[in-house]
């Protein structure tokens, strides 16, 4: 009885998947003879292009950040990005990764106002920012920021590096990415023009971003003594390394855990294959 | 419980023989995972996952608990509290990783064990029971790990609970209540994430709880082993400690080692980017998809993409979502009646040429729709996923008894130890061959 019944229902879901398919398979013939592919072709199908690898001084299992990197690319978000895009989940404190001490941290964190209740009148105010703070937001609030950025919002950046597929190649690809828009796309997508307020960009999803060209001539920043020269493109992968960092800040030491952690478990896992060779001697199995 | 020649616990410590005297736990504990518990001889490795899921649980518990100290329930707060672990907390980026990545090496090694149980017919009689319980503590485990990954509420937790809670609004009638009361709202909200945040502390201790039922059931018959024939005497078994906590101790140490290669060097590579964005109820993603280890039965789901009615009538009996949500259901739910389908009396795939072949048609199905579902609803992914899950069901509930009724298993060996000695003897022969060949040159 239970076969019979299992067999009927198997029947029921086979077959009604078999005609789905033959469904499907019939619907996509037109757009087959049609296109040559099995989805109708859009733009972003077409134009849209994978970050561009770069050789980061954090990738691999030894991997680790390259502090003057991350210097510099906190002055390219402190003088670009900043203006727009918060960090809200690094607190000033945790620059110290990044090489600064004491007082650099006390002078970059004072620069900042941060939200605060003034002890007298309970009012909302702000106060200088002290290492404990963390990066205060740029707006107040999603509308204010739609309000300023022609209705679009400047996500903040704390983890974007992570919230991203190949996150810090996206950034540095992204930033370096901005162009006119192909004719050739123009010519195919005839609807596919970027619109008033947008710009051309083949890395972000939709081909379109709301974003300006940040980095747009050399020299943008000025980098101190001995750094190499602020290229568009040095200057994105300094920004888009110090992303990584403030991404995953924690980074070097899960690396380093993890080659002390491994070199444990081989140890111990030898032993334990030693054991059950020794235990299991002279017994066929 | 067990076999006659089973050794019996003598305590030889006198504190041990106290307590042994007043609560015989010494003697349970020796009698399921000790020198009491005698267990076939001819094991081979995928008899370890069950003991690596012990492990995996073992490590979600404790990992869990300790976040649990450090994580808020609350959806404006949540979010935050989480990337607060990863940079704030000691060590927390350790704790929540290995909890994110231990779910998708418990699921890892879960479904290696069911395959095993698949394969060499542990399912068969007389072990039904452990078979029927190992089903409900995947169960379990599907519903605890759907809720763990709504808790950082990111992008892809809310849309995951919208997604899924959204299976139950396609019941008719009671559907879309059903929905509002498992979400305690119309959408996805902070009486979600709480509720949820409570039964995903709640479930791990019902699957600890009826993995002791799991175990017991097994006692009774004892383990199953790769031949299939069932143990005739003592000289087919030997005692589980030393001799399979020596051989799990070793597979215990692969298991860390490469659960800790992706926890420390890749601890993002299973998850989705999406869910390191807050969650925005005005925002959709692109591509909802679950994690990595549902995305089968998301592809059966998906594939479901035509009504049955009746036709050229336009009378739609079942919609194709509802008819998707069914065939989700239903391909986890038949493998309770699986003992009972399959009526061969070999249990070991390896003496079952044909269920064999089948048998690797079925992984290969498996992880086709595994591609399916976590690529986009799009052709040529959709027609693939109908094929491989037309096959899944065809599997189970045709093939499956029509192998059973005219297979023609190889010969059984007479007992576990003939095999055993037959394969020794077998290698032997091939080390004996060796320097006669080379003296024939």
């Amino acid at each position: 009885m239970v076969r019979f019944l299992g067999g009927l229902v198997g029947l029921f879901f086979a077959g009604m998947l078999l005609l789905s398919f033959i469904w499907g398979a019939v619907s996509v013939v037109p757009v087959l003879s049609e296109h040559g592919k099995l989805v109708a072709p859009t733009a972003e199908s077409e134009f849209h292009e994978h970050p561009r690898q770069v050789a980061w001084s954090f990738n691999g299992p030894f991997g680790k950040y390259d502090e003057a990197q991350l210097q510099r690319g906190f002055q390219v978000y402190s003088e670009v990005c900043a203006a727009c895009h918060s960090l809200h989940q690094v607190a000033f404190r945790s620059l110290a990764d990044l090489g600064y001490n004491e007082a650099e941290i006390k002078a970059i964190a004072k620069a900042h106002q941060v939200p605060a209740i003034d002890p007298n009148t309970g009012e909302a105010t702000t106060h200088e920012g002290t290492p404990a703070d963390k990066f205060p937001l740029v707006y107040p609030n999603d509308v204010a920021a739609r309000a300023a950025n022609n209705n679009a919002i400047p996500p903040d950046l704390s983890l974007m590096a992570k919230a991203r597929h190949d996150g810090a190649n996206y950034i540095h690809s992204l930033l370096t990415g901005f162009r006119e828009q192909p004719a050739e796309l123009l010519r195919k997508f005839p609807d596919a023009k970027t619109g008033e307020g947008l710009h051309y960009n083949p890395y972000f999803a939709n081909l379109n971003i709301a974003m300006a060209p940040p980095l747009t001539a050399e020299g943008q920043v000025t980098y101190g003594e001995g750094q190499p020269k602020p290229t568009v493109d040095q200057m994105a992968q300094d920004v888009s390394a110090f992303l990584m960092w403030a991404a995953e800040p924690k980074l070097e030491a899960r690396k380093s855990t993890g080659v002390g952690v491994l070199i444990f478990l081989i140890f111990g896992t030898v032993l334990a294959y030693m054991a059950y060779q020794n235990i299991w001697a002279g017994k066929e199995h | 419980m067990s076999f006659p020649w089973a050794e019996h616990y003598t305590p030889k410590n006198p504190v041990m023989k106290w307590v042994d005297e007043r609560l015989p736990l010494p003697r349970l504990v020796y009698n399921a995972v000790g020198a009491g518990y005698p267990v076939p001889r001819n094991l081979n490795y995928f008899w370890n996952f069950g003991v690596l899921a012990g492990v995996a649980l073992t490590i979600q518990l404790v990992t869990g608990i300790i976040l649990a100290m450090h994580y808020a329930a609350n959806a404006g707060i949540a979010f935050d509290s989480v990337e607060h672990i990863m940079r704030d907390v000691n060590s927390g980026w350790l704790l929540r990783y290995a909890h994110a990545n231990g779910a998708s090496f418990f699921f890892i090694v879960v479904y290696l064990h069911m395959f095993r149980g698949l394969y060499f017919g542990s399912y068969k009689a007389p072990r039904e029971m452990v078979w029927l319980l190992g089903v409900v503590i995947f169960l379990l485990m599907m519903a605890t790990a759907f809720m763990g990954y709504v808790l950082p509420w990111g992008q892809m937790s809310f849309w995951g609970a919208q997604v899924i809670t959204g299976l139950f609004a396609a019941i008719p009638v009671v559907g879309e209540p059903i929905q509002t009361w498992l979400l305690g709202g119309f959408a996805p909200g902070n009486a979600s994430l709480n509720r949820f945040f409570s039964l995903h502390y709640l479930l791990p201790f019902v699957i600890a709880g009826v993995i002791i039922l799991h175990i017991w059931a097994l006692h009774i018959p004892g383990s199953s082993n790769p031949t299939g024939v069932e143990v005739k005497g003592p000289q087919d078994t030997v005692p589980f400690h030393p001799y399979y906590t020596a051989k799990d101790g070793f597979g215990v140490g692969i298991f860390l080692i490469l659960f800790a290669l992706v926890l420390f060097f890749a601890p993002n590579s299973m998850g989705h980017p999406d869910n390191y964005i807050a969650a925005n109820p005005m925002s959709t993603p692109a591509l909802i998809v679950p994690e990595w280890y549902f995305w089968p039965f998301y592809a059966i789901l998906r594939a479901c993409t035509m009504d049955f009615s009746i036709p050229f009538t336009g009378i739609v009996i079942i919609p194709a979502k509802l008819l998707g949500v069914m065939a989700m259901f239903a391909s986890i739910l038949l493998l309770f009646f699986l003992s009972w389908i399959d009526t061969s009396p070999v249990r070991s795939g390896k003496y079952r040429p044909l269920f064999r072949k089948f048998f690797w048609l079925l992984v290969a199905d498996v992880l086709v729709l595994g591609y399916c579902g976590g690529a986009h609803a799009e052709e040529p992914y959709l027609m693939i996923s109908q094929l491989a899950t037309a096959y899944y069901f065809a599997h189970f509930l045709i093939i499956l008894p029509i192998i059973a009724s005219i297979e023609r298993p190889d010969p059984l060996p007479g007992s576990i130890t003939e095999a055993v000695l037959a394969k020794s003897k077998n290698k032997s022969d091939a080390v004996d061959a060796v320097p006669a060949a080379a003296a024939a040159e």
